[in-house]
């Protein structure tokens, strides 16, 4: 089944063109890396992908149905969950919180009549129903509460006793790299049809990259389907089922990691053409 | 008709000038300078000083004031903007806004707060042009500032320092590669941008007649208003939006009467910030990602009380002014209360969803009419009118505040601040519905249980029971997960958005709950006075909300309480600082912007 | 005596440190590029040397003078020129004004030096008038190269030139830098990803990676290297 699908995107900024024409579709269960030289378009594709930026041309389908331009919290609570370059957490609230903010799509008790959401001035009885639940807090909520605070527990152990001992501290006083899995954790706790990763290894050492490697391998062996954008090309060959390789905003290769890598358009757009030398 | 259009065009020439001034500091130092309003004030003092007690000619007044302005400017820049240029936006935006109630009371101190005219330095009535009759003094205003803005032009164009500012203003970074000083370029900026002010200020008091230090204020804002019709950096659009404003003002003006000038230029700017955010000319998109408060917290963690300790101080609340303290202080007392449950809404809004307002005197003042109204008016008791209040108060601030959702930054600061100072006007306006500028009187005192609440005692019961209420409130809502999403929308909405937070919802439900609160605290308000006028929710009282929480902690409930008390409670318990109390609140708020961010009741957590 | 000397500068943003101890030098009349991959420590390393960020420890260098605490203007004075990354040209101001910035830092041979400027890009004296923003990628690419020619350079550091060019730009603008060499006997120092391309006009090179110096030589030297390839395909 497919779970992306994308369809002649196009965006351009003040007359550059950012993405321009990009194609492509990911299955279920498959992880699909996204490569290319700086200011490619990669990140400009993720954030059209993921409802950020809307698009000058082109459709995004999301498993079956079209959400163009969806603002990036309906995307969320369709289940298409992405985390950032560089990097993006609640700094003032703790580990624990970071996460449990994931898991608002999956809140019910807390959250009533979100049916209505949609639905101009009827959405303010389900929002002024969730400030009664919130004022009153009765069983019901603590009980909904509880659980996914034992489902935070849970995706904090993902990265063994890297998050789980700083789970109450503030987010602004870890380390990069646990920034980072925090907000991989925070994606993946409301159980996404499809995760998008931005460069998660991005300022990372080689052993703490070899480390979101192995994680990421074991989300794959648990049937996630992943769309991820990175520069380390060892992690991408390990890791994926295909690679999409952009240059100046247009897919010039696609196909699975081995095929790719040797593909002359692929090695000419990082490595550059080899040109005879000027050197006097 | 066109006799109003030439009226228009003498008046949007201030304004222009005021305007390029605005634009050309938000591009040089992406801040929006409140404190420019003030340079208009200072510029019209200063020149009627040198002119009545100096008697200076009208040339060398204009030199005189140029220097005035000019280094006032400077140090607006070095004190208030500089320090804080690696802060957060809403720092610079809370410093100036401090530095011009300074500047402003501190020139009330200086001339006296009374309101005098401005000499007739040329003729108003004696040239004529085909049934158009004008003065000299309107030919020299459009001449001088025409000229100044032509001037301005080539220094921008043609000198070394000109592009450096412009420069500066598109790319701060490249700039800084080409080896230009960006602190000497701002510095400059703001030195150019004053002297402009300042000339606006004389050009300003001659055509007005009369001149007062608040004068700044309301020119200021319809310069703030010309600004962004015209689109917050552009320079042309600056003079295009001043005049455009300033003949839309007159013929207003002229239709409605004078009074209708701050209900246009309001309505104006509020329109602007809905339709066309980015105005007539501007390119720059302001809806780019820009947190506003983001780290200002920084590693601010806030103070919490033990149970035992929170049932003491409010068994102490009500214990001690019952047997130890008089009814003047008690009043005090009542003051404090209702301004603390003010700045409670504050606490929600700006503390916990981290959206700043400048305009909190907006759902007090609508709290306040509609209980004052409806228990006037239609005889309905107190306690009904209560949740009503809370309630009409809620619904307009959501509607007058959320079309500018879609912005983000400053912008959000600035419809608040126009929702604040549109409902101000529109109660000066509307008499059919709020008596005017002379108020609604005879509010009577509620009752309860057939007894009238009308004792000092008795109102502070009422007063503080209701802020127990709403204390308890506000710390259920942050405890709760609605508190944690407003938390997440308030680090950083765009990954709030990417985890299924329908921010701009939330950010309504927070100015719906915190208008409600205010709301209350206006019918409070109303009852206790008795009388309510528009000047009563001047932005002197929105400004005085946002101290106390800042001062307090902007995000915390115990500082709202503790800021009440320190700013309201103190200066009255010690019937001190009678003229320089507003002085004091501007220095106050400057010094808690620029040392201690996390305010009274928050800590450092390293 | 070298034109640049960079002397095991350490560089920290906040806790992180992001240069280890880095060494480098750029000899009068020379090109000398400086690869790496993403975050690997360029961007940080060009700042350092353009004064943007002061190092926590070691000595910055400019024609024999310490100028580790310099602010920008004073060593453009030295003789040091920035192209930066993107090209960043004032959008809104003409080309004209865009190549005066260029001139900031000094009063005399402006106008000479403006005239050899639109010599050697006549394309750009052509659009003299016109905004920046309406040029395209390889004419703000001279634009952005003319703009530091202004100074009288004679280093100029350039950040990543080719990105985002269209292919037929980058050969002409990767030309352009080695005629300035060779004619001026204008050095230059580059941050590329493009590093075949980088080495084919270079004489000696850098690699960066994680903040250390990892590897430095002679251009055909690199060039041959495996690990050049292994740093861009597989790091």
């Amino acid at each position: 089944m497919t779970v992306l699908e994308v369809q002649g995107l196009r965006r351009s900024f003040a007359g550059l063109r950012a993405v321009d024409g990009v194609s492509f579709g990911i299955d279920q269960g498959e992880v699909v890396s996204v490569i290319g030289p700086n200011g490619s378009g990669k990140t400009t594709a993720l954030n059209l992908v993921s409802g950020v930026l809307r698009p000058d041309e082109g459709r995004v389908l999301f498993q079956g149905r079209d959400v163009t331009g969806l603002r990036p919290e309906r995307l969320a609570e369709a289940g298409l969950s992405r985390t950032f370059q560089n990097g993006r957490v609640f700094g003032n609230l703790s580990v624990a919180e970071n996460v449990l903010i994931g898991l608002t799509p999956t809140l019910r008790a807390a959250r009533p009549l979100a049916r209505w959401r949609d639905i101009p001035v009827l959405r303010w009885l389900s929002l002024l129903a969730e400030t009664a639940v919130a004022l009153v807090d009765p069983p019901s909520v603590r009980r909904e509460l509880a659980e996914r605070e034992a489902e935070v527990e849970s995706q904090l152990d993902r990265f063994g006793d890297r998050l789980r001992p700083r789970a109450e501290a503030a987010a602004h006083t870890l380390s990069y790299a646990n920034r980072r899995r925090t907000e991989i954790a925070r994606a993946l706790a409301s159980g996404p049809a499809l995760l998008v990763l931005d460069e998660p290894t991005a300022g990372m050492n080689p052993v703490e990259t070899a480390e979101v490697l192995e994680q990421l391998l074991a989300l794959k062996a648990a049937g996630q389907t992943i769309l991820l954008v990175e520069h380390k090309i060892d992690l991408v060959m390990r890791l994926s089922d295909r690679v999409l390789v952009l240059d100046a905003g247009t897919v010039i290769a696609s196909g699975p990691p081995d095929e790719v890598r040797n593909d002359p358009r692929v090695i000419e757009a990082y490595l550059g053409k080899r040109r005879p030398a000027v050197r006097p | 008709m066109l006799d109003t259009a030439l009226a228009g065009l003498v008046n949007g020439s201030s304004y222009a000038l005021l305007a390029l001034g605005l634009s050309l500091i938000f591009g040089v130092a992406n801040v929006i300078n409140f404190a420019h309003a003030s340079v208009f004030a200072v510029g019209a003092m200063s020149g009627w000083w040198f002119s009545v007690d100096l008697g200076w000619p009208l040339w060398t007044v204009l030199l005189g004031v140029m220097a005035v302005t000019g280094l006032l400017g400077l140090v607006i820049n070095l004190v208030a903007v500089t320090p804080l240029a690696k802060a957060p936006p809403i720092a610079a935006l809370l410093s100036t806004f401090a530095v011009s109630v300074v500047v402003d009371n501190g020139a009330q101190l200086v001339f006296g707060p009374e309101t005098r005219r401005f000499p007739a330095l040329l003729a108003t009535d004696n040239l004529g042009l085909g049934g158009l009759r004008f003065g000299t003094l309107d030919v020299t205003i459009l001449a001088v500032a025409i000229g100044l803005m032509l001037v301005l032009g080539w220094f921008l164009r043609a000198t070394r320092y000109g592009r450096a500012i412009r420069a500066v203003a598109q790319d701060r970074d490249a700039a800084a590669q080409m080896g230009i000083p960006l602190a000497r370029v701002q510095n400059l900026a703001f030195v150019v941008a004053s002297v402009l002010g300042g000339v606006a200020g004389v050009l300003g008091g001659m055509y007005l007649n009369n001149i007062s230090p608040t004068v700044g204020s309301t020119v200021g804002m319809s310069a703030f208003a010309a600004a962004t019709l015209g689109g917050l950096g552009s320079l042309p659009g600056a003079v295009a939006g001043g005049l455009l404003l300033g003949v839309v003002e007159a013929f207003g003006v002229s239709w409605w009467g004078g009074n209708a000038r701050t209900l246009i230029t309001f309505a104006v700017l509020l329109l602007v910030l809905w339709v066309r955010p980015s105005g007539l000319f501007g390119k720059r998109s302001p809806l780019a990602a820009e947190p506003m408060t983001g780290t200002f917290f920084g590693a601010a963690r806030t103070v919490r009380l033990r149970p035992w300790q929170v049932a003491v101080a409010a068994v102490a609340a009500y214990v001690v002014p019952a047997v130890a303290l008089d009814d003047y202080t008690v009043q005090i007392g009542v003051q404090v209360v209702v301004y603390a449950i003010l700045a409670l809404s504050l606490t929600l809004v700006s503390g916990q969803a981290g959206q700043i307002s400048l305009g909190q005197a907006a759902p007090l003042a609508i709290g306040a009419y509609t209980s004052a109204l409806l228990t006037t008016g239609t005889g309905l008791d107190f306690w009904l009118s209560l949740p009503i209040s809370g309630l009409v108060a809620a619904v307009l601030s959501v509607a007058l505040v959320s079309p500018s959702w879609r912005l983000r930054g400053h912008y959000v600061s600035i419809a608040t601040l126009a929702t604040g100072l549109l409902v101000a006007a529109a109660a000066v306006n509307f008499d059919w519905l709020t008596n005017g500028p002379s108020g609604v009187s005879a509010i009577p005192p509620p009752t309860l249980f057939g007894a009238p609440v009308s004792a000092p005692l008795a109102v502070y019961f009422l007063d503080l029971t209701i802020l127990l209420v709403v204390l308890l409130l506000v710390v259920r809502l942050r405890r709760s997960t609605l508190g944690r999403i407003w938390s997440a929308i308030r680090e950083d909405e765009v990954a709030a958005r990417s985890s299924g937070i329908a921010a701009a919802e939330y950010k309504s439900l927070a100015f719906g709950i915190g208008g409600f609160v205010a709301g209350i605290g206006g019918a409070l308000f109303a009852q206790q006075y008795g009388y309510i006028d528009p000047s009563v929710f001047g932005i002197s009282v929105s400004l005085l909300a946002l101290t106390i929480v800042v001062l307090g902690g902007l995000n915390s409930p115990l500082g709202a309480v503790v800021g009440a008390i320190v700013l309201v409670g103190l200066p009255e318990a010690l019937r001190m600082l009678e003229e320089t109390r507003m002085l004091t609140y501007g220095l106050l708020l400057l010094a808690v912007v620029l040392f201690r961010p996390q305010g009274l009741m928050g800590k450092v957590a390293r | 005596m070298s034109l640049l000397e960079l002397d095991s500068v350490s560089v920290f943003y906040g806790q992180t440190q992001a240069l280890h101890e880095v060494s480098l030098t750029v000899e009068p009349g020379e090109i000398v590029c400086l690869l790496g991959g993403n975050a690997s420590g360029k961007s940080t390393t060009m700042k350092t040397i353009l004064g943007l960020i002061t190092p926590r420890t070691g000595e910055v260098r400019l024609a024999g003078e310490r100028v580790t605490r310099l602010a920008p203007a004073g060593r453009i004075r030295l003789g040091l020129a920035s192209v930066p990354e993107a090209r960043r040209v004032f959008p809104e101001m003409s080309v004209e004004d865009n190549l005066l910035t260029g001139a900031f830092t000094r009063r005399k041979g402006v106008r000479a030096e403006l005239a050899s400027v639109y010599d050697t890009f006549p394309r750009l004296a052509e659009r003299r008038r016109q905004h920046a923003g309406t040029l395209s990628g390889g004419e703000q690419q001279m634009l952005a190269l003319g703009r530091a020619l202004m100074s009288s350079p004679s280093l100029i550091c350039m950040d990543e030139p080719t990105m985002g060019l269209a292919p037929i730009y980058v050969d002409r603008v990767l030309d352009l830098i080695a005629d300035l060499n060779r004619e001026r006997g204008l050095a230059v120092l580059m941050v590329e990803q493009n590093a075949e391309l980088a080495l084919s006009i270079a004489h000696r090179g850098y690699v960066l990676n994680t903040g250390h110096i990892a590897l430095s030589g002679q251009a055909d030297a690199l060039l041959d290297t495996p690990a050049i390839r292994t740093a861009y395909l597989g790091a």
